[in-house]
């Protein structure tokens, strides 16, 4: 059947395509029921009238995306100005996201660099105990770590016995804790795509590199870097998407100050006092974003795919 | 090239451990200036280690290497100013052909319009100008061979080392970038250590080739030294095709043996170093240095019965199976006069043997 698509229209090229069609069902299935539904869900919903107990009215109206971006004032009938406390909640998500993405990479980067160069016996251990805090679910790992970090906490008794500090040293609640959390959270996300694009890395061309004189910086620079890009660039998105989303490590960590789009979002739908349109309507901006995002990830992957 | 010229690369006393195995046993090889010089032996016979450790890949665990009289085995790769072709070519896959040409000259501190100038120049004399806008993943294997030699040519080494670069390429390709290689070499008068373990390709393109096995030199010395008066019995197996028979000497006089061999067939050869009257050594004769006949010809003949004529092109090779045990093998060229001397299997033969033709071998 390899060539029946390409002669078309006969009889035997029917059945193929009848076939294909058939086997193809249940991707389309999972895609319609778990990505294309929920998707037209949210968008149907963030064009509603919200009801003040949670749920919808089924009015048409763009009040929920009026209400990110514009204030009206208290009665809503002054003129509209630019509302800026959700942008600047965008703005925060975006940078500490961003922030935990560099941090990620920093760190991220030379573990992925030192297992990727261990010998492939003991690669697999090294990948093995990477994975292993998460086992554990995420919200413990939170808790955890707002145990660790308190004032009271053995961070801090460590710091103030050992005499670095005189007084505890405030982390929970601060942009700091979040970013701990952040960066905690999705390390392994920009570990391992690494690993994987230095395992493939043909070190024969670092050797090549430094035999036509060129450093060890220069070398990781020029060709290491550019060879392994793909693999970065997915780590950063594995680690910038879900930290820009993210609420757990923001709503434990950060307290009510360092709110992120996440929290936003949760809020909406929490108990009576959410508000379903504006949620639906927050979360369409966030996934535009990363949809952007996604897509100039993609074009770069074709770019890089292009040349190898 | 002569034997008083500059020593360009000195071996001396290079030992290379990998915990308790020991890859290379006390080296110690000049290399001339102008050179081309082949590393030739089986795999693991360390060829490889000592081009690595020549090119700052691999350290020294003991001895020195030398390079124009300086010491150069404590200094990092990109210090030394020696360049490689790589087995896998190991170019660049995210930059073009002309970058990659030109990246030795830039990191050496060229600018980087000289460094393309100079590229430019290289692709030229590799017969890839037309190519150095592309990547490398769009080129030929044959291409980008040249590539990956334009671009360690492109510095100008002191000396170009060669770590088997043609044995992923077919056949015809191989052989025809032998003689470009070879012509390469004596355009641009770099010395040039080429790593191989196929004795017909060291025997082409060679000034000199050092014999290595089991991490030690058997032989130095010129292609024809090589094949023609092999030291001992691994080089006489490994270069060409040869009939090693079992000897015993019984008199040495006037600088020959006489000795026989299985089967009582006696025979007379020059007399080596070492041998002694009593010994049972190794002789080793090269198939087309005998002569097939019917009647028994001048000098040495041998009798025996042919057992099979295998047609190969170039020549035809016959096997006999000599009187009293020992086997051995005759070629003669693919000619008028080759052919006419053919016997068919089964009937009786003699073979003669050239004077010189046989050389005992000490082990």
């Amino acid at each position: 059947m390899a060539g029946g698509a390409a002669t078309g229209g006969s009889a035997a090229s029917d059945t193929y395509n009848q076939a294909r069609n058939w086997l193809l069902m249940p991707s389309w299935l999972v895609l319609g029921f778990f990505v294309f539904t929920p998707v037209c869900v949210m968008v149907i919903y963030s064009f509603l009238t919200k009801e003040f107990r949670g749920g919808v009215i089924w009015e048409p109206t763009l009040a929920a995306y009026d209400q990110f971006f514009f204030d009206r004032g208290l009665f809503g009938d002054s003129d509209p100005t630019l509302q800026w406390t959700y942008i600047e909640i965008f703005w925060r998500s975006i940078w500490q996201a961003g922030l935990a993405t560099i941090l990620s990479l920093l760190i991220g980067f030379p573990t992925a660099y030192y297992i990727a160069t261990r010998p492939a016996k003991t690669r697999a251990i090294w990948v093995f105990l990477i994975t292993i805090p998460y086992w554990v679910n995420l919200l413990i790992r939170t808790v955890s770590m707002k145990f660790l970090l308190r004032d009271e906490g053995p961070m801090n008794d460590f710091l103030i016995n050992v005499g670095i500090l005189s007084e505890p040293l405030q982390i929970v609640n601060t942009n700091i804790a979040v970013q701990l959390g952040l960066f905690y959270s999705y390390l392994p996300f920009m570990v391992l795509p690494i690993y994987a694009a230095v395992e493939r890395y043909n070190f024969t061309m670092s050797e090549a590199a430094a035999d036509l004189y060129a450093t060890k910086w220069t070398t990781l620079r020029r060709i290491v870097l550019p060879a392994v890009k793909p693999g970065v660039i997915a780590g950063c998105i594995l680690v910038f998407v879900p930290s820009l989303g993210a609420f757990l490590a923001p709503d434990l960590l950060g307290g009510a100050k360092n709110f992120m789009i996440g929290s936003l979002i949760e809020e909406q739908f929490k108990g009576n006092a959410g508000n379903w349109p504006f949620g639906a309507a927050a979360s369409m901006i966030l996934l535009s974003m990363v949809l952007v995002l996604l897509i100039i990830f993609a074009s770069q992957q074709r770019r890089a795919g292009a040349t190898t | 090239m002569n034997d008083t010229a500059e020593i360009a690369i000195d071996v001396r006393d290079a030992v290379k451990r990998y915990g308790d195995f020991t890859a290379l046993q006390k080296i110690s090889l000049g290399i001339r200036d102008n050179e081309f010089f082949t590393l030739l032996g089986p795999s693991g016979c360390g060829k490889t280690t000592l081009l690595r450790m020549i090119a700052g890949f691999e350290d020294v665990t003991e001895g020195g290497i030398f390079l124009f009289g300086d010491e150069i085995e404590t200094l990092p790769p990109h210090k030394r100013p020696v360049n490689t072709v790589f087995q896998n070519y190991a170019l660049f896959p995210h930059m073009t052909i002309l970058e990659n040409v030109g990246f030795g000259l830039e990191m050496k501190g060229s600018s980087r319009k000289d460094a393309a100038k100079r590229a430019a120049e290289m692709l030229e004399l590799v017969h890839l100008s037309q190519f150095a806008k592309r990547k490398p993943a769009q080129l030929s294997g044959g291409q980008q061979q040249r590539v990956a030699l334009a671009r360690a040519l492109a510095p100008s080494p002191k000396v170009l080392l060669l770590d088997e670069p043609l044995s992923a390429l077919d056949l015809k390709l191989r052989k025809a970038m032998q003689i470009e290689l070879k012509h390469i070499q004596r355009e641009t008068g770099i010395t040039f250590i080429f790593v191989t373990h196929d004795q017909e390709e060291a025997l082409t393109m060679s000034d000199r080739i050092a014999v290595m096995s089991a991490g030690e030199l058997q032989q130095l010395g010129r292609p024809r030294d090589i094949y023609e008066h092999p030291r001992n019995m691994f080089v006489a197996d490994f270069i060409g095709d040869t009939n090693l028979l079992e000897v015993s000497v019984d008199k040495i006089a006037d600088g020959r043996a006489q000795c026989h061999i299985g089967g009582g067939h006696a025979l007379a050869c020059d007399a080596v170093d070492g041998v002694q009257t009593g010994a049972k050594v190794h002789l080793s004769v090269r198939p087309e240095r005998l002569i097939l006949s019917e009647e028994a010809g001048n000098g040495t003949s041998l009798r025996g019965t042919v057992t099979e004529n295998i047609y190969i092109g170039t020549d035809i090779t016959t096997m006999i199976d000599l009187e009293g045990g020992p086997k051995i093998t005759v070629r003669a060229s693919n000619t008028e006069r080759g052919n006419k001397r053919l016997i068919e299997p089964g009937n009786p033969a003699f073979v003669t043997m050239e004077t010189g033709a046989a050389r005992l071998l000490l082990d």
